[in-house]
């Protein structure tokens, strides 16, 4: 597709050119602002945002009426997707990735993609990349747990559904742990209790006492 | 549609924003799951999207079996490609790119699927007046079958805006064009649909 040669032409303010945007209400709330104001203020323009919002109307309803692709495009991709080599787990990822994932996994009632959640995010951030160390200059991050033959003790926690931000990070700090996995199957974390080797008998008396923390609805050992 | 909505209440309409707002998953979630191989988190991600990347991929090369090829090949390039998203855009602004290049290149091997400007300029009732056309159909639907006969590069932009609702930003990461093109290509794209429909006896005032 080739640009419009009538794209040369003379072109009329900015705020017109808004128009579209402010319809589908996709603009910044300044830029809205601005163009709130434009139409207060110009009847001509206000006249014009109105054939805006028809042509938005009828865009939506015409792509509403253009159905959905049959199951075949599924069986299709993933027929292709079994051709795929086996993939192995990634040896580093995006830490950013790695925090929504994590808050991800709390009940929305304890974490609402709010005001807590960021709170905890930079907490917990600051307490992983404890755990965390650069790897190759700085290009990406890897945690300590996908690093083949790294020593320490380990327990898989599930935190309680009720439990607050403050709880769980108190929780973390009280047992000088660093979450290095998940959340897993069943909103299961790994947890870095030790950097050296603990016993079994140890290590079970330490998931037995996380697992009495009202924090954390129960705890195991893990390897 | 109500055209005395306000654009936030516009969002009342589309059920997928509403399904968005409320889903347990973000999307940024399921791509570095599906990262990691999560057949799972590909269902999902695809469920979640594939119609609107269906349509916007028929919009364009106007054969649903094209399109169904299409999407297909889109959702295997996130499933290969999941390891290298880095975050900064949207997952649907991603999605949409993708599906984008795609189609332009089958358009490219099958010229034959775009109509060309002058085509589209052409399609009008040729068996009734501009005045008898308005008595027999809505205006709505001549609105929407010029919305048809717009080139792809304006319908792609049409849609983006007014469907897909992407900010100026993310159309311009999309097309891959700056940011104030974006904005003159949406007018002319609005120009032209305002030609097809005095074509059509519709006399609106602007431009």
């Amino acid at each position: 597709m080739t640009a419009n040669k009538n794209e040369a032409e003379t072109l009329p303010e900015d705020v017109e050119l808004l128009l579209p945007w402010h319809a589908a209400g996709t603009l910044s709330r300044r830029d809205a602002a601005r163009v709130e104001q434009a139409l207060a203020n110009d009847n001509e323009l206000a006249a014009r945002y109105e054939l805006v919002r028809e042509e938005l109307g009828e865009t939506i309803r015409l792509n509403e009426t253009l159905g959905a692709p049959s199951a075949r495009a599924m069986q299709a991709l993933f027929a292709k997707i079994d051709a795929e080599p086996a993939r192995k787990p990634r040896a580093s990822f995006n830490i950013s990735l790695w925090l929504t994932d994590f808050i991800a996994g709390f009940s929305p009632r304890t974490l609402a993609y709010g005001a807590t959640a960021a709170a905890l995010a930079i907490v917990l951030q600051a307490g992983i990349l404890a755990g965390v160390f650069v790897k190759d200059g700085g290009t990406g991050f890897t945690t300590a747990s996908f690093t083949q033959g790294t020593e320490g003790a380990y327990v898989s926690v599930r935190f309680n559904p009720q439990a607050s931000a403050a709880d769980m990070t108190k929780f973390l700090a009280d047992n000088s742990a660093t979450i290095v996995g998940g959340p897993a199957a069943g909103g299961m974390f790994k947890l870095r209790i030790s950097n050296g080797t603990m016993s079994d008998q140890d290590l079970s008396a330490a998931a037995k006492k996380m697992s009495a923390n009202p924090v954390v609805g129960f705890a195991v050992p893990a390897h | 549609m109500d055209l005395n909505q306000t654009p936030v209440c516009r969002d009342q309409l589309h059920e997928s924003r509403a399904l968005s707002a409320t889903q347990a998953t973000p999307d940024e979630v399921l791509i570095g799951r599906i990262a990691n191989g999560d057949r799972l988190a590909m269902q999902v991600l695809f469920a979640r999207h594939h119609v609107r990347v269906f349509r916007f991929v028929l919009r364009l090369v106007r054969e649903e079996a094209t399109a169904e090829d299409l999407i297909s090949e889109v959702f295997l390039d996130v499933w290969r490609q999941a390891g290298k998203f880095e975050g900064r855009s949207q997952v649907s602004t991603w999605l949409l790119a993708i599906a984008r290049f795609k189609a332009l290149s089958v358009l490219r091997r099958k010229p034959e699927l775009e109509l060309d400007e002058e085509t589209a300029g052409a399609i009008e009732d040729t068996s009734d007046t501009p005045d008898v056309t308005l008595e027999k159909k809505q205006k709505a639907d001549i609105i929407r079958k010029c919305l048809s006969g717009l080139s792809a590069e304006h319908r792609e932009i049409i849609d983006l805006v007014y469907y897909h609702e992407k900010s100026v930003e993310e159309v311009a990461e999309i097309v891959g064009i700056p940011e104030a093109t974006v904005k003159t290509r949406m007018f002319y794209a609005r120009k032209k649909l305002a030609e097809l429909l005095k074509a059509q006896g519709i006399e609106r005032g602007w431009p």
